[in-house]
């Protein structure tokens, strides 16, 4: 028989300990039959545990905690359907590089394979929007591939893991191993800098006379602000950003040229195009940036640092590769490099910036609101202050435009999958994570009602999410899309109807107005983000408007549609 | 193109699913795959063919890389590493007939694997181009069933060192 020992805990147990131990403050998630002993753990777990509405919400909280927080994001559901609903938020997770575990139950091991109630091959199924992923077949693993888990989402280019654990694993009841630290071989998530290549790199920008900065995720994931601030500022390289470096240097800087890519301003592109090397930090030259390849700075050398090699040449031929954490190549290459100035090449680039400025097309207020102008107010009223969420499309990328942003971690987006439906849950995880800040959520009339059900979680756990909707009646990026490239015709993306989404609000308990006013824009905002507790704002914006300038898919720097 | 890749991977239950995952998500094109133990009962060598253009080419090692169970992706050159293939053929032949085929079997050194009144299954071994020869040559007779194992691929120490010193 048997012996059970006063030391010998159950697989649930050990996993709540694990997540205790790691300093797991919140998780999000879902329960359901065959995560039930993991639930039952949790009842007196010394962390929060927040239920969604819907488990992909649950692995967008989880996202939105981690990206405002930097933590590992931890979401757990149940087997089949519930794990199955996990999927999208993994993938947008994994793809922007997200540091996420998601524990989900499975059925037991012994009836795994056969179609039982609610079994389906998570594993399989996430293998390719997962950084790694397990199926834990014995108790006693669990310590360890906990450990790894959380190693592996959060250290070299982080990402999502996913941990399947099936109801009798859970339920299994033994003395826990020790687990020592994590190392696994082949896996080298902090590669050691090569010297000859930083000083390569130090000797190419001391060449360059029109240099650009071109900042991606990494900037944020490695902590390399400071020194990134540094390296432009002493050597006069104007900066472009991805969506996802958004504030990582600061876009009322003067050096700051906002976005680059498909909605970026006419005047980082051009800069891109002008310029004679291009410093690649920590991005990696995503199609939406790039356009057509072989018109990408077509007169600049490309300098590429990653951490991750497999990025290094993936889209690009670069003349220099630095593999390594951002922060600490740029460390050593601030020891490296002479500041110099560049006092022509940035008259050049702000003649760039006085000759296209990003403007809010002039049609007038007759129309009704322009839905940059709800933007520009809420930009103007935050001060780079709140924590900004969004969802993806039109709202999106004007928020990337208007929204200027003055640190990291500060705008939220769903950049790499473009996930509809990801802002309202992602806002709640981020509001969860940073209980002082304001959360402003600025979403689509499309992707709000993706996840409208998370109102009640923001209600039931008094987060103050304040929610604007950009209420354009349409689907307006693919509309946009439609009236550029397919004539004007516009199948399925303008609703018949919409429901009345303030009352929406009103009925989970959440104050609710519309504003369909160009005045009361201002106004509303302000009220909005004084006020306690959450609140939503539905603007009904004009519906024809266009996120310009755009470069069409697959073209170069210089083809644009201007307003 | 086409290129050899040998990987030294972890012997975890599903490492098999990332390596074909991967390379089915990335679009790669693979000629074969061949997978076995190593000295070491918790590690598996993978050897690959890939084919591809030679911008491909030069992705599919630095993600296989990646993998989280990937210990080492090596990227195999002729001069580096013994490599060689296992076919298994089966024969449909007349007794009358087999004299023949002996003739061949002994010229490139196959091994009948198998014998009786209505079954020759010849095992042949060597380089691919080797295998395929003999297959074309044994075309003539009728062929019932093929079983080949791709390549596989075992990086050679002496042949390094050659590398090294060169
Ligand atoms: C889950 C998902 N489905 C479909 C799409 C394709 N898509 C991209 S933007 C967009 C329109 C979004 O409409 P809305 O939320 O109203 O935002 P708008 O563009 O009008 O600002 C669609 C359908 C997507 N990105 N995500
Ligand atoms: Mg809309």
């Amino acid at each position: 028989m048997k012996q059970f020992h006063d030391t010998d805990l159950s697989g649930a147990r050990m996993i709540v300990s694990f997540l205790e131990k790691a300093g797991v403050k919140v998780v999000f998630g879902y329960p359901g039959g065959q995560i039930m002993p993991l639930y039952d753990a949790i009842y007196e777990a010394a962390f929060t545990h927040i239920i969604t509405r819907h488990e992909q919400a649950a692995a967008h909280a989880a996202d939105g905690y981690a990206r405002a927080t930097g933590r590992v994001g931890v979401v757990l559901a149940t087997s089949g359907p519930g794990a199955t609903n996990l999927v999208t938020g993994l993938a947008t997770a994994n793809m922007d590089s997200v540091p996420l575990v998601a524990i989900t139950g499975q059925v037991p091991t012994v009836a795994i394979g056969n179609d039982t109630f609610q079994e389906a091959d998570i594993y399989g199924i996430t293998i390719p929007v997962t950084k790694y992923n397990y199926l834990v077949k014995k108790a006693i693993e669990l310590p360890q591939v906990l450990a790894e888990a959380f190693y592996l989402a959060s250290s070299g280019r982080p990402g999502a893991i996913l941990i399947d654990v099936p109801k009798d694993v859970q339920n299994e009841t033994l003395i826990p191993p020790e687990v020592g630290s994590v190392r696994l071989d082949g896996y080298n998530p902090d590669p050691v800098l090569d010297e000859v290549q930083i000083a390569s790199f130090a000797a190419i920008l001391t060449q360059s006379r029109r240099p650009v900065a071109y900042i991606g995720g990494g900037v944020t994931i490695s902590g390399a602000e400071n020194e990134l601030f540094r390296l432009v500022t002493e050597s006069d390289i104007p900066v472009v950003s991805t969506l996802m470096a958004k504030g990582s240097f600061p876009e009322e800087h003067e050096l700051s040229l906002g976005l680059l890519g498909m909605h970026g301003a006419k005047y980082a592109n051009l800069a891109i195009h002008e310029s004679d090397l291009i410093l690649a930090l920590g991005a990696r030259f995503d199609d939406r940036v790039v356009g057509d390849v072989n018109h990408f700075a077509p007169g600049a050398k490309i300098v590429h640092v990653d951490i991750d090699v497999a990025e290094i040449g993936k889209r690009v031929s670069t003349h220099l590769a630095v593999v390594g954490d951002l922060k600490r190549v740029l460390t050593r290459l601030l020891t490296l490099v002479t500041p110099i100035r560049r006092p022509e090449w940035l008259r050049q680039v702000v003649a760039l910036k006085g000759k296209y400025p990003l403007l809010i097309s002039a049609a007038g207020d007759l129309e009704g609101i322009k839905p940059q102008s709800v933007i520009r107010a809420i930009d103007e009223a935050t001060c780079g202050e709140a924590i900004i969420v969004t969802d993806v499309g039109q709202h999106q990328m004007w928020a990337a435009q208007f929204i200027v942003s003055r640190k990291s971690r500060r705008f939220l987006s769903s950049g790499g999958l473009g996930t509809m439906g990801y802002g309202l849950p992602a806002a709640l995880g981020a509001q969860v994570g940073c209980p002082e800040s304001q959360v402003v959520l600025i979403t689509g009339d499309g992707g709000f009602q993706m996840n409208i059900q998370e109102l009640a979680t923001i209600r039931e756990n008094d987060l103050p999410v304040k929610i604007v909707i950009i209420n354009n009646g349409c689907l307006g990026m693919v509309r946009q899309w439609q009236q550029f490239f397919f004539s004007r015709r516009y199948s399925q993306t303008i609703w018949k109807f919409n429901p009345n989404f303030a009352a929406i609000a009103q009925a989970y308990g959440i104050p609710g107005h519309t504003v369909d006013d160009p005045k009361e824009v201002t106004g509303a905002i302000q009220a909005m983000l004084a006020a306690p507790g959450p609140q939503l704002l539905d603007f009904k914006v004009v519906g024809e408007e266009n996120v310009l300038p755009m470069i069409p898919s697959g073209g170069g720097q210089t083809d644009f549609y201007d307003a | 193109m086409k290129k050899m890749i040998s990987l030294l991977v972890h012997n975890r239950p599903g490492v098999l699913s990332h390596v074909a995952g991967l390379i089915t998500r990335r679009g790669y094109n693979v000629e074969s795959i061949a997978a076995g133990l190593t000295e070491n009962a918790t590690r598996t060598r993978i050897s690959l063919v890939v084919s591809g253009d030679e911008w491909e080419l030069s992705q599919v090692t630095k993600q296989l890389s990646k993998l989280i169970d990937c210990i080492e992706a090596r990227d195999i050159k002729y001069s580096e590493a013994v490599i060689g293939e296992v076919a298994l053929v089966n024969l449909d032949v007349e007794p009358e007939r087999r004299p023949e085929i002996m003739t061949l079997v002994n010229t490139f050194g196959m091994r009948i694997a198998d014998l009786d009144n209505n079954t020759l299954i010849l095992q042949v071994v060597g380089s691919t181009h080797l295998v395929d020869m003999i297959l074309n040559g044994l075309a003539p007779y009728r062929i019932k069933t093929i079983a080949r194992t791709g390549l596989v691929v075992l990086p050679s120490e002496r042949c390094e060192k050659q590398e090294h010193f060169l």
